[in-house]
Formats: C-alpha cells, structure tokens, sequence
C-alpha cells in the first residue's frame, strides 16, 4: 500500500487496492470471454500496419523512415476503435450504477478499468510491434526504441481515451464525437512516440522522447482517472 | 485482499446506531416538467416506504435521487441526521440500490455475477453462501450458465439472491415485481420482510402489493 494514499485518507487507503483488484479482474475476464471482439481490434490494427508497405514503393529508406509513425497512427486508431466498448456496456446493462453506488472509491475503480482495457487491447499491440516492424526494414535498435515508445505511450492512449469514453456516454452517435474528442489530445504522444526512432537513428538517442513520455504516462496516470469518474458521475445523472 | 468493514460492524464502532432516512422538501425535474416538489418524509427501521403514482410520476427519479446518483432541483437528503449530497460516501456503504437494470453481464454465469455484485458491494464472497442464496431463488440449475440464456424473470432472480446476501440496512428497489412470477414474488416478500424484520429500511417504487405487514408500510402517492 502505497504511503502517500495512507496519509491522505486513512480511510480509504485499504479500499483502493481490493477496488483495483475487482475492476481488472472482472474486466479482463469480460474481454477474455467475448475474444472475437479483441481480435478485431488487433487484426484492424496488424492490417492498418501491413497495407502501408503494400501500397507504397518498396524501398528500404523510405519505409524505415515512415515506419515507426504508421505503427504509432495504427495503434491510436485501434485504441479508439476499443474505447466505446470500456464503459459503455457497464452503461446500458446498469452495471455502472452499481459501480458508482459502490463503497469503493469510484477513482480507483475507474482506474482498475483502465488498466484491464489497457492490458486487453494496448499490451498486445506493444507484443505485436516489433514483427509488424521488420516489414519496415527497421534495425534492432529501432525496433527497441520504437516497442518502448508504445509500451510508455499506449498506456496514456487508454488513460486519456477513459475520459472521452466516459463524456460521451449515452450520447447517440457518441462514437464519432469520442473520435472528435480524444484524437486531438493523441497528437503529444504521436510526435513524442513516432520520433523518438527519428532521433535514435539520427545518433541523438531517444532518451529525451522517452522521458517525455514518460512523463506523460505520470501526468496521466494522476489525472486522467479523476476526470473520468467525474464524468461518469455526470453520465449517471 | 483486504474487505471493508461490514455495515453493521461499521456501525458497531460508532456511539448512535438509529438508521433514519429523511427527505426535506424534496423536488425534481425532468427536463423542463417539474416532477415533484416539497417531498418530506422520514424512513426508520423496519420501516417500509412504498411509492405509488402512474407512469411518469417520478417514482423512479425520487429513487434515483435518494439512492444518491442524480441531485435534487431543492431539498435534502439526510442519512442519520447528516445530509447525503449526490454519492455520498456514508450512504453508499449502507445502501444497496436494485434498479430497472438487472447489473448482469452476459458472458457471465449466474454464479460469477453474482459473486462479483457481492464483491462491488466490499463484502467477503463466500463460495457457499452465493451457491445458498441461488439455490434459494431456484436458480440451482441455472448456475454455471451464462446470464445470456436466462429469462427475465431469471434475471431478476438473480437479483433477489444478492439482496438476500446484502447485509446492507437500506434497500432501494425500483418495480422489484418486474418479470417475477408467482413463486418469485412470494420470494420477494420473504426476503423484503426478513429484511424489515432485521430492521432493516426500505424503499420501493411499485405498482402492486408487495404482500408486507401494513404495520410497516408508509405509503407516497406521487401525481
């Protein structure tokens, strides 16, 4: 248990962890057993990736250099095509009432869902990347640099994605307007992820980009979750 | 994993225990209709309040509102004497709140949710109390079958057998007879009024008689 939550509310401290617990225990469970639905997100995006180098010249400098920005731009739109489904089904079956209504902390529980949506549909796209990358031509180093780059980064698309999800819930055609929403707030981590590779190429090492993003991931992880179960108290409203 | 102090424990632990839920010049809106104003009411242990009023009336947002997920336009809550705003954490561990929604997921069997309604609620899951409680509500056949098959009325019944797991003191149930048959009201009835007799509190919007003791019944009319 973390001291920081102990000292700040000794209430609450010992109720973040069980709360965290149900949250990705159930929504992993959830994903595992609807499957079909995760694959399509992960087929769009292996696709979204393999039809660059078929459309295109295939030239070795030329898709090593757009390479680690196709993949980036794949798994921001794979991420977003996953996002309605992490509070929107909780919404309409009623669940979410019972998850607000609960004496856990809702951050924490909110948090938890991220995290599952998170170890669902971002982690396998960081395990994918360094195959989908060798159809880039891109060397060893690259292919680190740029796996790092989205195991730093798909973690802030889940946590700032939580909060377009959460704002448009029960909205008709919500989907698009989270597109609206949330792909603005992508474009940091797009720049900060995609040339990182750029620079490690360049022999100015990756360093600061990973750093950057890194600090994006703990800008994240603080706020994001506050804001999104603020908006879902709005949405239950 | 570490559980939160059951309610009655919670309570234990502090000097005052009497539960009394009360309603100060409530009102609320639906968009630009006026729904109800200058609700007062004081619910207290044992106590049922049991609303009544023709579609529309509100009998579902007065819940709402008292189970503390949307605010009043005026008035107050108060659990206990204190005032409840919206999510209110003293009332969110002493409530359990049964809506229209059945809070079941599909891929899920009946058993695993409702082990994972009982955990939302931060009680301990015991593995034989919740095969108990399904079996209680007949639902013995139906337990390792996902809630996707299962009829409304089985759904609901799924329902029944958390709030007959609840240790909470304060019951919140919006249309509980929805989709129950015969057997399943008669069930309704018996854990409702061993709930009452725990003095436990009540509130239940309904359309018909939930077979309790009028002893224990308050009833509001909305219109």
């Amino acid at each position: 248990m973390s001291v920081a939550l102990a000292s700040a509310d000794p209430a609450a401290a010992d109720t973040v962890w069980p709360a965290l617990k149900w949250a990705i225990a159930r929504d992993v469970r959830l994903a595992l057993r609807s499957r079909a639905e995760l694959g399509v997100q992960l087929t769009f995006y292996v696709i979204v990736v393999s039809l660059f180098p078929l459309g295109i010249a295939p030239e070795r400098a030329l898709l090593a250099t757009m390479g680690p920005g196709v993949l980036w731009v794949a798994a921001l739109l794979a991420s977003l095509l996953s996002l309605p489904r992490l509070f929107a089904g909780d919404h309409a079956d009623g669940t979410l009432e019972q998850i607000a209504l609960s004496p856990y902390p809702l951050v924490a529980l909110v948090f938890g869902k991220i995290i599952a949506h998170w170890l669902t549909t971002g982690l396998p796209m960081v395990a994918f990347a360094p195959l989908l990358g060798l159809q880039y031509a891109l060397d060893g180093e690259s292919l680190a640099v740029l796996t790092t780059t989205l195991l730093l980064g798909t973690p802030i698309l889940s946590l700032l994605g939580a909060i377009g999800a959460a704002l448009t819930l029960g909205l008709r055609g919500g989907g698009s307007l989270l597109a609206l929403l949330v792909l603005p707030l992508y474009v940091p981590v797009l720049i900060f992820g995609a040339s990182a590779v750029e620079a490690a190429r360049a022999g100015l090492g990756a360093s600061a980009n990973l750093s950057l993003l890194g600090a994006g991931l703990l800008l994240a992880i603080v706020g994001a979750p506050f804001a999104a179960a603020a908006a879902v108290r709005i949405a239950l409203d | 994993m570490l559980a939160l102090p059951r309610p009655s424990a919670r309570r234990a632990g502090r000097k005052p225990a009497i539960l009394m839920l009360e309603a100060q010049t409530l009102a609320a809106r639906r968009g630009f209709t006026s729904l109800f104003t200058g609700l007062a009411f004081r619910v207290g242990p044992g106590e049922a309040l049991i609303v009544t009023g023709a579609n529309g009336t509100g009998k579902t947002t007065l819940l709402r509102v008292l189970a503390g997920l949307c605010a009043p336009t005026a008035g107050q809550i108060l659990w206990n004497g204190t005032p409840a705003a919206p999510f209110d954490r003293a009332l969110r561990a002493v409530l359990a709140f049964v809506g229209h929604l059945p809070a079941l997921k599909d891929e899920l069997t009946a058993e695993e949710n409702l082990a994972s309604l009982v955990a939302l609620e931060g009680d301990a899951v015991d593995h034989s109390a919740i095969v108990d409680a399904l079996d209680n509500v007949a639902l013995t056949r139906q337990r390792a079958l996902p809630a996707r098959v299962l009829s409304q009325g089985q759904r609901r019944r799924i329902g029944l057998a958390r709030l007959s797991l609840s240790a909470r003191p304060l019951w919140i149930l919006d249309e509980p007879l929805t989709a129950l048959d015969d057997a399943g009201a008669t069930l309704l009835t018996r854990i409702v009024g061993g709930h009452l007799v725990k003095g436990g509190l009540l509130v239940a919007a309904t359309h018909a008689p939930l077979g309790l003791p009028e002893t224990q019944l308050r009833a509001l009319a909305l219109a």
